[in-house]
């Protein structure tokens, strides 16, 4: 039936490892940048840019912890600062989008199509169009240089991806089961807290993993609104350590990049599936 | 609730047009839950303070001259007249912009589909690969990523390292004027793992009796790729097209770091972003930021409307 039956076996096996070395050149040159940098935070100054061979002849952990302490306050303020702006939008995100997705895609109300088509197109809505009038209304709040400006938005559903994705979700879940209920003597909001919400896992583990890593890599809104070096985030940190410390420290530089990159890539490790997944059925950006 | 009256509607009436049976669904449309707005509360806020009142706030601020901290004066269309007659910056900043959406989208995605081509077959270590062949785009918008991207590049770089090991002489392509912005579009391409995946996705739905078929009538590997991949994949690669034009738009992160927050050398990597970035926050012209706002609101739309409208002489559904 396959169309490999057409070629010979000795052909077909020669193509196979075509492919292979080609794939695993390719791997080489994807993986090369980080591997330089990984190996590079471990290497002496004065060998990370003579030597092309990524790989370090010790383990030598100096550039991490002199990195971690160079900067006043430390990068543990920095950490601190990311998880907590991530771990709040994560919440907002969660709640808001579920409240506004079940009524979107279980209750009748006034204008439900209408708003519907406003919340679709929010998504396509570049974000410097609303940049400047935000900025204004976060900076007379007093909100700049606080997380508030970073988090706020989420509880109020302005990821309007997560609720598309949510509406969608839910509109698979068996209307029958909202019935049922109904006929117990449930109320919508109940249906919602009993039937609904436990039945969105996946995509709210879905939203869970890309809001973390978006919020956490939002140089942009971070740079903008985060200018004390206290309320600082680990990107905005980074970059202002590549101007503090200049050509002196490549090791310290590659050290606290690589840490960086961590919290993203343990989130990868742990749901790998789910990410590809995620990409693969929605175009989430990954 | 009115829904439960409904159900128990009494019995012994003649079930009418107008009144459903008791146990389907009430007409949708026909009936409102209060509760609705409860739900939509924090939706509605977020619409009316931090997107609607914001759009046409930066619309009414563009035909201004607004520096924060002074009420905004009129400007009437002083802002985009300077834009498009007074700024060489500006037009500088559209220029890279466009180089760089006309170089990256297209190659980013060649490479992503030529990849996905390659691991779309039964094969050892291919969910290995995929995840490899991922992980930059995963990784690749960090500033993390835009300072190495740095350094590889640099006089003493890793290229140049490899360079002279051939004995080809090197310079710095990073602050070379000439190249900086091609090492920024060779990082976005870089990151092709994300619409690579996607396009994965995309070539399992295609039923492999159709290749078979296509053999059979003696099709080899390169027509069938564009016989049958292609147009049974062009509702993704368009999808992917307009996803990754309104993304590349607003690229900003890699020049910021790259530069060090310039745009520079000499403005080779002012991207559109960043150049707005410098005239609304380093330098407080937050009218003429909010003009350019909306100048990049309506290219990205044009481009976006562009593309549905070409959808149909290409795209290909299946239903239709």
């Amino acid at each position: 039936m396959t169309t490999l039956q057409h070629a010979p076996a000795a052909r077909r096996r020669t193509r196979r490892w075509l492919t292979h070395l080609a794939l695993i050149a390719g791997t080489l040159i994807m993986v090369y940048p980080l591997l330089w940098m990984v190996g590079g935070s471990f290497k002496d100054e004065s060998d990370i840019f003579s030597q092309l061979n990524p790989f370090p002849s010790s383990l030598d952990p100096r550039s991490y912890i002199a990195g971690w302490t160079a900067t006043d306050p430390t990068f543990t303020r920095f950490y601190i600062n990311s998880m907590l702006i991530a771990v709040l939008a994560v919440a907002g995100n969660v709640i808001a989008c579920t409240l506004t997705a079940y009524a979107f895609a279980r209750l009748e109300f006034r204008g439900k199509k209408v708003f519907f088509a406003i919340m679709l197109s929010s998504i396509m809505l570049p974000a410097h169009a609303l940049l400047i009038p935000q900025y204004v209304l976060f900076f007379h709040l007093g909100w700049v240089n606080t997380y508030l400006p970073l988090v706020v938005p989420k509880f109020l559903a302005t990821d309007a991806f997560f609720i598309f994705l949510m509406v969608q979700f839910i509109r698979t879940i068996p209307r029958t089961l909202d019935e049922a209920a109904m006929i117990d003597g449930c109320g919508k909001v109940r249906i919602f807290s009993r039937i609904i919400l436990p039945l969105t896992g996946p995509v709210l583990i879905t939203t869970m993993i890309f809001t973390f890593i978006w919020t956490y890599n939002d140089f942009f809104s971070q740079l903008i609104y985060l200018s004390y070096p206290s309320s600082e985030t680990v990107p905005v940190a980074l970059r202002r350590f590549v101007d503090a410390t200049g050509n002196s420290s490549y090791g310290q530089l590659l050290a606290m990049s690589v840490l960086s990159l961590v919290p993203t890539f343990i989130v990868f490790l742990l749901a790998q599936r789910r990410i590809v997944e995620g990409i693969a059925t929605t175009g989430l950006k990954g | 609730m009115s829904t439960s009256t409904e159900i128990s509607a009494p019995a012994g009436r003649e079930p009418t047009a107008e009144v459903p049976p008791p146990a389907s669904r009430p007409r949708p449309g026909r009936r409102t839950d209060r509760v609705a707005y409860l739900f939509l509360l924090p939706w509605f806020t977020g619409l009316l303070l931090l997107t609607a009142a914001p759009l046409l706030g930066s619309l009414y601020l563009s035909f201004t001259k607004f520096n924060l901290l002074q009420s905004p004066r009129w400007n009437g269309f002083g802002n985009y007249v300077k834009m498009f007659t007074d700024d060489p910056r500006y037009l500088q900043s559209l220029k890279v912009t466009f180089i760089y959406v006309a170089l990256t989208v297209p190659l980013q995605l060649g490479f992503a589909l030529a990849v996905a081509v390659m691991l779309n077959r039964p094969m050892r270590g291919m969910a290995l690969y995929r995840s490899i062949y991922y992980i930059p785009s995963l990784l690749g918008g960090s500033v993390a990523i835009a300072v190495i991207w740095g350094q590889l590049f640099d006089d003493d770089g890793v290229l140049n390292a490899f360079l002279a090991f051939f004995g080809v002489g090197g310079r710095s392509w990073i602050s070379n004027p000439d190249t900086a912005l091609y090492t920024l579009v060779l990082l976005n391409i870089w990151q092709f793992g994300s619409p690579m995946v996607i396009f994965l996705a995309g070539l399992k739905q295609i039923p492999q009796e159709l290749y078979d078929a296509a053999s059979v009538d003696g099709a080899n590997a390169w027509r069938r790729f564009w016989s049958v991949t292609v147009p049974l994949l062009t509702p993704i690669i368009f999808f992917n097209v307009v996803l990754q034009i309104i993304q590349a738009f607003q690229a900003f992160t890699p020049a910021y770091v790259v530069s060090g927050g310039s745009g520079g050398p000499s403005d080779s990597t002012l991207f559109y972003t960043l150049y707005l970035y410098q005239q609304g926050f380093a330098n407080l012209n937050m009218g003429y930021a909010s003009a350019m706002a909306w100048v990049l609101l309506l290219i990205i739309a044009i481009f976006t409307l562009i593309n549905f409208g070409l959808a149909r002489r290409w795209v290909y559904y299946e239903d239709r």
